[in-house]
């Protein structure tokens, strides 16, 4: 635009410049400013729309806000002496849930990495077949993992393997995605390598590309990870087994029961926070890591 | 890499064995790795208790989903007390054949009622008793007797398709099944296809043909066709259109709203903003909050407050996502280039003014597309919210779950809910394309 503007200097006086500098901001502030409006007209009619449907109101709620933590805490505060034993009781269904999110991170990584070898321009064992693979991903990130685990609470029964396969159908889709991004960007010079020695297909990716792009693997199977402990725990809420179904027993009791509540609150919250620090401490190696020897 | 500067220095000798250590090392790591997760999954298998599990698990359950995926049963039932008959599609009400309607395979001739099944099965209802006629095996003659079922069968043995007790007989074949109790005669039908999916049986437009629906419409009928569908009560489109609105609903307030808070927010966490670390670490720590309690929490703590409902899931959105973007827009902030911002300063702008023009055109591209890539994923938790507040797909969903019958339904609803995200996905990714690209237009 500024390019177009300057070359008509040479015949058009600056006055004419000036103008339709001028016009041109006219018009871009009037479009800005039509987006915005349009942007916060949806936004408030949204609100008003959302809150008409709501059962309670939001102005009616926000006084509210406090009083159900108030509660917690407050019965939490009066039993203070059984949170140490909470906690105890409470540990098993974290440690299912945090089980359920590590396999179905470990069995989705694999199967992910399998999708995007097939799926990647230049490493897929039969290109015409690309697309579908591509389209098989998304559809896998699409579905809802409530969607599968309510099915197979259906036809499994409770516990934690319903939610185990939900999440892990979701994670090969999503990793998948991601893997083959990394892929596209690994140098193609060791599969050919391998190719003229004769390697199989399965030789070139584990031999040829896997040595390229493993920390990137790593780097995001750990984000996959504390995305998947929260997943598993709210699975749980809808009777998957884990500390989600736990909160949901113990809210189901009301007051009174308050303190399990609390208790639970605090596993979780300690869990995902810690998860997630130490997550994008080892991501933030991984990635620093291999810079380092970028530049060296 | 740092070897290769050590070449020049170190003998050949201590160079090998380094290189040898090097190998052992990653033997180890790549034959060690596997194995303890290896190890982790059997530990899994057994913590997952897999052996009971399989013991635990229903086929049957499994078969009867996907059969109810594809198909529908019609019910035709006869109450043995008042004789009355009904039919109706998968049992339910609003499924009934209207008063003096039927099915074209039952046929009544006097005071009986036959009713026609593939496979040359055959159901008749007599006044006082049923005879169900099973091409290969015979007739199964029954009647109510006192308390219980008075069956009479052909001779030879039993097949086992058939289960007889005392107060009931059902009969389960592919032809469909026929349960006779004292109370009531039972027959299901099964067919092909989502029934009703267009018009229930009240509609006068049921069973006619898209030609017919069409030139119907044109001769001024449109609007009562178009009433008929989007009323239907068997498959409420009205509110599953309601629903889905809802749930994108949902995840754009929160996605948005979050963005909303979280841009003036992220200026106080940032570190060429703040100067001041105890501000910035008071914002900082609020965002690890925020995503730290995670969107369950949330959605449980407003629910309290709020009731059931979109606004309780958007706010649920809303307060996780505030401490996401709070987190990633600060780190975008701390990353822009001083030099327009001094540009701008050049001029005598006020602070407001040098973050709008100096700052915002920076980042708004990364934040876009930050943001959208989010609006995106959750569309997908809004689902998911939805089923614990009570609001949008999510919602039907479930309900259509719990039920455990209605599988043609809750196929539908993944069929839209897949829809749905796909077109999010490719809404975003074109407006996130537009958007980047306009940028560089504009510089």
């Amino acid at each position: 635009m500024a390019d177009q503007t300057a070359s008509g200097a040479g015949v058009s006086s600056s006055a004419q410049i000036r103008e339709s500098y001028m016009a041109q901001t006219r018009r871009k502030r009037l479009y800005g400013g039509m987006i915005l409006a349009v942007f916060v007209a949806l936004m408030a009619s949204g609100f008003i729309t959302a809150d008409a449907r709501n059962a309670g109101g939001f102005w009616d709620g926000l006084h509210q806000l406090g009083a159900f933590p108030a509660a917690v805490m407050s019965e939490a505060a009066e039993k203070i002496t059984d949170l140490p034993a909470n906690l105890v009781k409470y540990f098993p269904a974290l440690v299912e849930t945090i089980n359920i999110a590590a396999v179905s991170t470990l069995i989705g990584a694999a199967g992910g990495i399998l999708l995007s070898m097939l799926a990647t321009r230049g490493l897929a064992r039969w290109p015409r077949l690309i697309p579908l693979w591509r389209r098989i991903m998304d559809v896998m990130r699409a579905v809802p993992e409530i969607v599968i685990a309510l099915v197979l609470i259906f036809v499994l029964g409770g516990g934690p393997v319903p939610a185990m396969i939900a999440i892990a159908f979701h994670t090969v889709g999503a990793l998948g995605k991601l893997f083959s991004e990394v892929n596209e960007n690994a140098s193609l010079k060791p599969v050919e390598g391998l190719t003229s020695v004769g390697a199989s297909w399965t030789q070139r990716m584990v031999l040829g590309v896997m040595p390229q792009v493993a920390p990137n693997y790593l780097s995001y199977a750990l984000l996959r990870f504390e995305i998947n402990i929260r997943a598993s725990a709210i699975l749980g809420f809808v009777g998957a087994g884990g500390i989600g179904y736990e909160l949901k027993n113990a809210m189901a009791w009301g007051i009174g029961r308050y303190d399990e509540a609390a208790a639970i609150f605090l596993l979780l919250f300690v869990t995902i926070v810690a998860v997630d620090q130490i997550g994008s401490h080892f991501r933030d190696r991984l990635t620093h890591g291999r810079k380092e020897e970028v530049l060296a | 890499m740092t070897m290769a500067s050590d070449i020049h220095t170190v003998p050949t000798d201590s160079l090998k064995t380094r290189a040898d250590a090097m190998f052992r090392t990653k033997r180890l790591w790549s034959f060690g790795l596997p194995g303890l997760v290896l190890l982790y999954l059997v530990y899994a298998f057994f913590a997952f208790d897999l052996p009971g599990l399989i013991d635990r698990a229903r086929p049957e359950n499994g078969a009867i989903l996907m059969r109810d995926i594809y198909s529908y049963k019609t019910h035709v039932e006869r109450d043995n007390r008042t004789g009355e008959m009904s039919y109706a599609i998968e049992g339910e009400r609003k499924g009934e054949y209207p008063e003096g309607t039927r099915p074209d395979w039952v046929t009544v001739k006097g005071d009986v009622t036959t009713v026609e099944m593939p496979d040359g099965h055959e159901v008749r209802y007599y006044p006082d008793h049923v005879e169900y006629e099973i091409p290969g095996y015979g007739t199964i003659s029954a009647r109510s007797e006192g308390r219980g079922v008075e069956a009479t069968y052909p001779d030879g043995p039993m097949p086992d398709y058939i289960s007889a007790a005392r107060n009931r007989v059902m009969v389960v074949t592919d032809a469909g099944r026929v349960t006779i109790t004292r109370n009531r005669t039972e027959v299901f039908r099964y067919f092909t296809g989502w029934e009703l999916f267009f018009f229930t049986l009240d509609s006068p437009y049921h069973g006619l043909s898209a030609g017919e629906l069409l030139s119907r419409a044109t001769s001024g009928e449109a609007g009562a066709i178009w009433h008929d569908f989007w009323q239907n009560n068997m498959w409420r489109h009205a509110d599953v259109a309601w629903a889905l609105f809802e749930t994108l609903l949902m995840a754009f307030l929160g996605t948005f709203g979050a963005a909303l808070v979280a841009l003036p927010l992220a200026f106080l966490a940032a570190r060429n903003f703040t100067p001041l670390m105890l501000v910035r670490q008071f914002f900082r720590r609020i965002f690890d909050l925020c995503r730290g309690v995670d969107a369950l929490i949330w959605t449980i703590v407003l629910s309290r407050a709020f009731g059931p409902g979109p606004m309780t899931g958007a706010l649920a959105i809303l307060l996780t996502d505030t401490g996401s973007f709070g987190k990633m827009f600060s780190e975008a902030l701390e990353n822009v280039d001083d030099k327009q911002i001094e540009g701008i300063r050049s001029t005598g702008a006020k602070p407001v003014q040098r973050y709008r023009f100096g700052v915002i055109p920076q980042v708004t591209p990364v934040l876009l597309s930050q943001v959208l890539y989010f609006f995106e994923s959750n569309t997908r938790s809004a689902t998911i919210i939805g089923a614990i507040t009570g609001g949008g797909i999510g919602l039907l969903l479930t309900q259509a779950m719990i039920t455990q019958k209605d599988w043609e339904e809750v196929t539908y609803y993944i069929i839209l809910v897949v829809m749905l995200v796909f077109a999010m996905d490719s809404f975003s990714g074109w407006l996130r394309r537009k958007l980047i690209k306009g940028d560089d237009g504009g510089h």
